[in-house]
C-alpha cells in the first residue's frame, strides 16, 4: 500500500483488495513507525480518522464512490477541522479546536477521503525549512540533517517518506513549491482564487492559496480536482467551471512553447541546478516541445516587494490574536494593556514576531508610500511581465530553488539568507499565477525540482505537462531509503 | 535609513508585543537587515504606475441579505481564555 498511486489505491479500495480501516491503520502504523524521527504529524485522532475509513467503507460498499473515497489525506494544521486541534504551528492556537470545517476539509469530508492527521509547518506558514514551528523541526526523509523545506515542511515530509499517499498545502511565497522540490515530490499551487481560503489561518490574504502536494502530477490532479471549488464565504473564490484535470493529463504537448526567463538562466543560477534543468528541457524538445527566451526583466524585485506585502498584510491578519477571544493568553498581567503585550510576546515565535514588526514599520504613518504604495506598483510590473510573457509561450519553466535542501540550523541566524530560497517561487505569487514544482533528479544525493508557471486557471495544461515529462523519466518515483 | 531603539519602542507599542530590552539590540540587526533588502526598491521608477492589491481584477460580490447560519454564539464563547454565558472577560478597563 505503501507506494501506490492515488488511482492504485482508489482501484484497491474498489476493488475490494483492501477496505479504508485497512488502509488507514497501515498509514497510522507507519507514521507510527516513521513520525518519531521525522516530526511531519503533530496532531493525530486515531479514533476519528478510522470513523471516518469506516463511514468510507459503507460507502464504497453501496457503490458510491468518487476518487478520493477512502483514502487517507493527511492535512496541514493550518486547515480548520471541526473537533481537531488546529495549531497553525503556533504556541498562540495550541489550545485551538477548531469550531468548524475549512472549505478545503469540508470537500475533502464530501468525497468521503479520511483525515489521517494534522502537519507540521512554520508557525503561521511564516518560514521556508520548517524550522519554526513551536511543535519542533520537521526532518527531511532524504536526509534527516537536512530541512524538508517549508512551510509546509510537514506536509512534503509525510508523503516522500511514505507515511501519507499525499497531503494537503498552502503557498503564500513557495511554501508548497520548494518544500517538493527538496523533497522529492510534485507540488502545486493553483491560481489565487482557484481554491477557498475560508478556514484556511490566514497569513497575506492577497498571497495565500491552497493546493497539493503529491507523488505525481496524476495524483496531484487528483486532489485539485476535490480541492478547486467556489465558495460564497471567500469573497475571493473565483466563480467557473472547473475542468476535469485528469481528463487532459494525455494532451498531444508537440508543437508548444515554453518561455525561459533569461533572468533566471543566468549566471546566479546554481550551476548543478542548471544542468539538471537543461536535461529537463532536453526530455520536452524530445516531445517536440519547442523553447523560446523571454524575460521577466522586474523579477528580481519580488523578494523586496514580497517583504513588503507579506509582512504588512501579515501584521493585520495577526492582529487577531490577542488573548480574548480565543488561543492562548498570558498568565500574569495587570491591566488590559499589558495582557495583549505579554499574550503576544509569549505566544508567538521570533520569525513572527519580526514579520509583524516588519509589517507594522511598512505600514505606519510616515512611511506608507514608501514602502507599501511602493511596493504594490512594482507588484504591478511584475505581473505584467509575465502576461507580457505568455503571448509568446505556453508555459515558464524555472527552478524551483536556489538548490536542494540545505542543513537544519545553517540558515536560521541569517533571515535574509533564508528569506532567498524562495527568489523563483515569489513572483508567481505577486502575480496570482498558477505553477508546479515537479522532481527533475538528484544532486549530491538529495532531490531537486524544476518549476512550470501557467497563465491564470491553467492549471490543466500545468498538468498536462508535467505528466508528459514523469511519463519518461522516474525521478517521482524514487523514494528515500532513511524512510523505507 | 537605519532603525534606533526609539523606532523598535513605537514598533514595540503598535503591534502590541513586549520586547525585553535585552533583545531589543538582536532584533534591531535582523530588522535593519530586512528593511535594507526591501530598500532596494526604491531605486525603481514606478510613476503612473498603478498600484496592484490584488491578483486578480474582480469586484466585491454581494448576496441577499439573509441569515445564512444560525447563532454560533456557546461554541464561540467556549473558546475565550475567560468567558461567562454572555461575553469575553478581559481585565477591567473602565474604573
Amino acid at each position: 500500500m505503501k507506494n501506490l498511486s492515488l488511482k492504485e489505491l482508489n482501484l484497491g479500495l474498489s476493488s475490494k483488495k483492501f477496505s479504508s480501516e485497512e488502509l488507514t491503520r497501515f498509514f497510522l502504523n507507519e507514521i507510527k513507525t516513521f513520525n518519531p524521527k521525522i516530526n511531519a504529524f503533530i496532531t493525530l485522532d486515531e479514533e476519528k480518522s478510522l470513523q471516518q475509513a469506516r463511514d468510507a467503507d459503507k460507502r464504497i460498499s453501496q457503490d458510491n464512490m468518487n476518487e478520493l473515497t477512502g483514502i487517507p489525506i493527511a492535512q496541514k494544521d493550518i486547515f480548520c477541522a471541526k473537533g481537531w486541534k488546529t495549531t497553525c504551528g503556533s504556541k498562540m492556537l495550541d489550545n485551538f479546536y477548531s469550531p468548524y470545517d475549512s472549505k478545503v476539509i469540508e470537500l475533502f469530508n464530501q468525497s468521503g477521503a479520511v483525515n489521517l492527521g494534522k502537519t507540521n509547518m512554520d508557525e503561521f506558514a511564516m518560514g521556508s525549512s520548517n524550522e519554526t514551528s513551536y511543535y519542533g523541526k520537521v526532518r527531511n526523509p532524504w536526509n534527516l540533517d537536512y530541512v524538508p523545506g517549508g512551510s509546509s515542511g510537514g506536509s512534503a515530509a509525510a508523503v516522500a517518506s511514505g507515511m501519507a499517499p499525499a497531503a494537503t498545502a498552502t503557498d503564500t511565497g513557495g511554501s508548497i513549491r520548494q518544500p517538493a522540490s527538496l523533497c522529492g515530490l510534485t507540488g502545486l499551487k493553483p491560481t489565487y482564487g482557484l481554491v477557498s481560503r475560508f478556514g484556511m489561518i490566514a497569513f497575506a490574504s492577497s498571497l495565500d492559496q491552497a493546493g497539493p502536494i503529491a507523488k505525481s502530477a496524476e495524483d496531484c490532479a487528483l486532489m485539485l480536482k476535490v480541492m478547486a471549488a467556489h465558495d460564497t464565504r471567500d469573497s475571493t473564490s473565483i466563480k467557473q467551471n472547473i475542468p476535469d484535470y485528469l481528463k487532459s493529463l494525455d494532451n498531444p504537448i508537440k508543437g508548444k512553447t515554453i518561455g525561459l526567463p533569461k533572468e533566471f538562466f543566468n549566471d546566479d543560477l546554481n550551476q548543478e541546478v542548471k544542468i539538471v534543468l537543461e536535461q529537463v528541457i532536453d526530455s520536452y524538445q524530445k516531445m517536440g516541445v519547442n523553447f523560446k527566451e523571454i524575460s521577466l526583466s522586474n523579477s528580481h524585485l519580488s523578494i523586496p516587494v514580497y517583504y513588503v506585502i507579506a509582512p504588512a498584510e501579515a501584521s493585520s491578519n495577526l492582529s487577531r490574536y490577542d488573548g480574548v477571544k480565543f488561543g492562548y493568553r498570558a498568565k500574569e498581567f495587570k491591566d488590559l494593556e499589558e495582557m495583549y503585550l505579554k499574550t503576544r510576546e509569549q505566544g508567538f515565535g521570533e520569525e513572527v514576531k519580526r514579520r509583524i514588526l516588519v509589517g507594522t514599520y511598512v505600514l505606519s504613518a510616515g512611511y506608507y508610500d514608501a514602502y507599501y504604495l511602493k511596493a504594490q506598483k512594482i507588484r504591478r510590473l511584475i505581473a505584467d511581465d509575465f502576461k507580457n510573457a505568455f503571448k509568446e509561450c505556453d508555459l515558464i519553466l524555472a527552478p524551483s530553488c536556489p538548490s536542494t535542501a540545505f542543513k537544519i540550523g545553517d540558515k536560521t541566524e541569517d533571515p535574509v539568507s533564508m528569506y532567498m530560497q524562495d527568489m523563483y517561487t515569489i513572483s508567481t505569487n505577486l502575480a496570482g499565477l498558477p505553477a508546479i514544482s515537479s522532481p527533475a533528479g538528484f544532486i549530491n544525493k538529495m532531490p531537486v525540482g524544476f518549476q512550470l508557471i501557467g497563465n491564470y486557471f491553467d492549471e490543466a495544461t500545468i498538468l498536462n505537462f508535467t505528466h508528459q515529462y514523469q511519463r519518461i523519466t522516474d525521478w517521482h518515483q524514487k523514494t528515500p531509503e532513511a524512510a523505507v | 535609513m537605519a532603525l534606533t531603539d526609539k523606532d523598535i519602542k513605537k514598533l514595540s507599542h503598535l503591534a502590541k508585543i513586549n520586547i525585553d530590552s535585552k533583545d531589543e539590540e538582536i532584533i534591531l540587526s535582523k530588522l535593519d537587515g530586512i528593511i535594507k533588502l526591501i530598500d532596494s526598491m526604491q531605486k525603481v521608477n514606478t510613476d503612473n504606475i498603478d498600484p496592484m492589491s490584488h491578483a486578480l481584477d474582480i469586484t466585491q460580490p454581494l448576496r441577499e441579505d439573509v441569515v445564512t447560519e444560525k447563532n454560533q454564539k456557546n461554541d464561540f464563547l467556549e473558546l475565550g481564555p475567560e468567558s461567562n454565558d454572555d461575553y469575553f472577560i478581559v481585565p477591567r478597563v473602565v474604573e
